[in-house]
């Protein structure tokens, strides 16, 4: 095979020849075949809407967080009018990752190959007699050199959502607003404090990074509405009870009186992609603590924000588990951590975990919090252990020639849907099955990989045919 | 050595003799800890940490050399860490991990302790500080191989004529973490 023809090859190739919503079958290719992979990280990690970090991390002028969007590392800086910057780190000369920290306080970026210097907003610095943006200007380009025109790449679009810092690299992507729809309402609950006032949180210092063999896309399901995968994967830890309750009390620890956990937990699911796990109208009480003055603390705070949200003809629910189409996912509640599946190949993901804090928080619901985070997520979390070991062994076992002919059953609540309030969402029938999130969240995915253009994305995601099929539905069965 | 009115003995300028039969002792009794818990004999295990105990281990970030010492470890008691976390959580993790229905140790993985480089930092009995170089082995299933290597620090509790581990950190050489996960013991 010449490279041509594997090119042609690749170009044959339709995600959406690879999902069947109508059925709920979904080709394993898409989670392990190296073409796809090169499609995402070709049509849609640089389209969508990313999540870069967290503004508390670059509180001061000059302060800078690495991260990355898709296959490209980005710097995260803030200059001294406070703005925030979002810069490809990578040197214009030659490419050089111009920093290598991971965070820290700078004045300017020098790239260490052959020192072009860039100011923390991305451009050349120039200041004579202070910093040379360009060793041997004159000499070696006679002073020509435009400066101006050869700054770190700027990402276009940053947008700041209550302390969330979100980025997308197309001129042409709609507004932060439109890409997420009513789907704020879960970023609401994730930003605004416990008291429900909004946006005072921030993250703890250190974002928790490990490596899984495991397609992204894995992770990002698993948060976006797969509660039905708890009993199981989860079942050694719900046996041991590491819950606000205290031992042998729920890991998520909701109250006893209010009818089991799931009752009324119907899924949401939007046209654009992303999905919940719950639904608005799920108020879920802070949990019953071992603690009396953290119970104390919290049944405050859940008065408080009740007060406010009812005022505001708001309902109190939406805490997750959620994803933002693609690749951040979040919980609001106990544990209140984002997530991101940063893709490495088809088959590896590099998953990245903040930690949410109220910024009034009390010393002593601090440092609970910090502690039930960390024996609760990430690598060392008793929770998360067991679900990397299924994304991994799931996408191993997937990889087989053999394998890849049969696809995955995405057919839980299949033509089940409930309507919704919200516009662009419907809801599962049901609270812990339902695959309805996911089936929106590939034909979304789909519609990205092939490289629909902006019109169009947006003209698909304006009208939910999955409204007019439940109203068709209920019509039928009256 | 001389024993105090307390009935504990202090060591202030301890021979060259009794730091090596110290040394020779203390070494003998992590490789035994390493054992118990590579036979996951997890109970006898438990019996080795004293009620104090105190587990962490910060994560590590890349930062400046200048900032090495102020930033490049998360702080314990205050930032994320890989564990950072009292004897109480660490009982949580044996019994999960003796559940059965615990996948990410089912089946359970082939762990070995290696505990080198060990040193008395300081002997201030009944309690000495010692520092060490960990390599913690794990392979599971079949290809999957994990090495974390690092730095760590003990500080042991003389208890009777045995010992308890009554604080433990590790730096783990890894700012990102090249394992799926830290189901085990470091
Ligand atoms: S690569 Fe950065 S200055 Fe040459
Ligand atoms: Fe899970």
């Amino acid at each position: 095979m010449t490279i041509e023809d594997l090119e042609r090859s690749a170009e044959q190739i339709r995600a959406s020849d690879l999902i069947d919503i109508e059925s709920g079958q979904i080709s394993r290719e898409i989670f392990v075949d190296d073409r796809i992979h090169k499609m995402e990280l070709e049509n849609l990690f640089p389209r969508a809407w990313l999540f870069v970090g967290h503004a508390s991390q670059v509180p001061n002028a000059g302060d800078f967080f690495s991260s990355w969007m898709g296959s490209d590392p980005v710097l995260m800086t803030r200059d001294d009018k406070g703005e925030v910057f979002v810069l490809l780190n990578s040197c214009r000369h030659r490419g050089m990752r111009v920093s290598r920290y991971d965070e820290g306080n700078t004045m300017q970026f020098t790239c260490p190959y052959h020192a072009w210097s860039y100011s923390i907003d991305g451009s050349l610095v120039d200041v004579p007699g202070d910093l040379h943006g360009v060793p041997h200007m004159k000499s070696a380009y006679q002073g020509m050199l435009d400066k101006a025109k050869w700054g770190l790449v700027r990402c276009p679009r940053v947008h700041n959502y209550k302390g969330l810092i979100f980025a997308t690299w197309d001129p042409e992507a709609p507004d932060f607003e439109e890409y997420a729809g009513e789907f704020h309402w879960w970023l609401d609950n994730l930003t605004d404090a416990f008291d429900g006032t909004e946006g005072e949180t921030e993250v703890f210092r250190g974002v928790m990074k490990w490596r899984i063999k495991s397609n992204w896309k894995f992770v990002s399901e698993n948060f976006l509405g797969d509660t039905y995968h708890g009993a199981s994967t989860h079942a050694s830890v719900e046996a041991v009870g590491i819950g606000p309750g205290g031992r042998g009390k729920r890991r998520h620890g909701e109250r006893q009186n209010q009818g089991g956990f799931s009752k009324g937990r119907m899924k949401t699911s939007f046209r654009l992609g992303h999905g919940a796990s719950d639904n608005l109208a799920y108020e879920l009480p802070y949990p019953e603590f071992a603690e009396p003055e953290l119970t104390e603390y919290f049944d405050a705070a859940w008065a408080k924000r009740a007060e406010k949200l009812r005022a505001e003809g708001r309902p109190l629910g939406g805490r997750g588990p959620a994803t933002m189409f693609p690749n951040m996912s979040f919980s609001a509640g106990f544990p209140r951590t984002i997530l991101v599946a940063h893709p490495i190949s088809a088959t590896e993901t590099e998953v990245w975990r903040w930690f949410i804090v109220d910024k009034s928080a009390p010393d002593h619901v601090r440092e609970w919090l910090r502690q039930y985070y960390m024996r609760y997520a990430g690598p060392g979390g008793m929770t998360e252990q067991d679900d990397m070991e299924n994304w991994d062994y799931a996408t191993q076992a997937s990889t087989g020639v053999v394998a890849r002919r049969f696809p995955y059953n995405y057919q839980q609540g299949l033509g089940r849907e409930q309507l919704s309030e919200l516009p662009g969402a419907v809801h599962s029938d049901h609270a812990i099955a339902g695959e309805v999130n996911a089936r929106a969240f590939y034909r979304r995915w789909s519609e990205f990989v092939d490289n629909l253009d902006w019109p169009e994305l947006t003209r698909r995601a304006s009208v939910d045919d999955r409204v007019d099929a439940i109203i068709g539905r209920e019509a039928a069965e009256a | 050595m001389t024993a105090t009115q307390e009935g504990t003995t202090e060591m202030t300028s301890p021979t060259p003799m009794e730091r090596m039969a110290l040394h020779y002792e203390i070494s003998d009794f992590l490789f035994r800890e390493a054992d118990l818990l590579d036979e996951r004999r997890y109970t006898e295990w438990l019996d080795l940490l004293a009620d104090d105990y105190q587990y962490s281990v910060p994560m590590r970030m890349n930062v400046k050399y200048d900032d090495v010492a102020r930033l490049e470890q998360t702080r314990e008691g205050a930032e994320v860490c890989w564990f950072d976390e009292p004897k109480d959580t660490v009982e949580m993790r044996v019994t999960q991990l003796e559940t059965g229905v615990h996948w990410a140790e089912e089946p359970v993985s082939r762990v070995s302790h290696l505990v080198t480089n060990i040193r008395l930092d300081e002997i201030s009995l009944p309690e000495v500080e010692v520092s060490c170089r960990f390599l913690v082995y794990r392979n599971r299933v079949a290809d999957e191989t994990d090495f974390l290597v690092g730095r760590r620090r003990d500080r042991l509790r003389r208890v009777g004529d045995d010992w308890q581990v009554c604080r433990r950190t590790l730096l783990l050489d890894q700012s990102v973490l090249l394992a799926k996960n830290l189901s085990i013991f470091v």
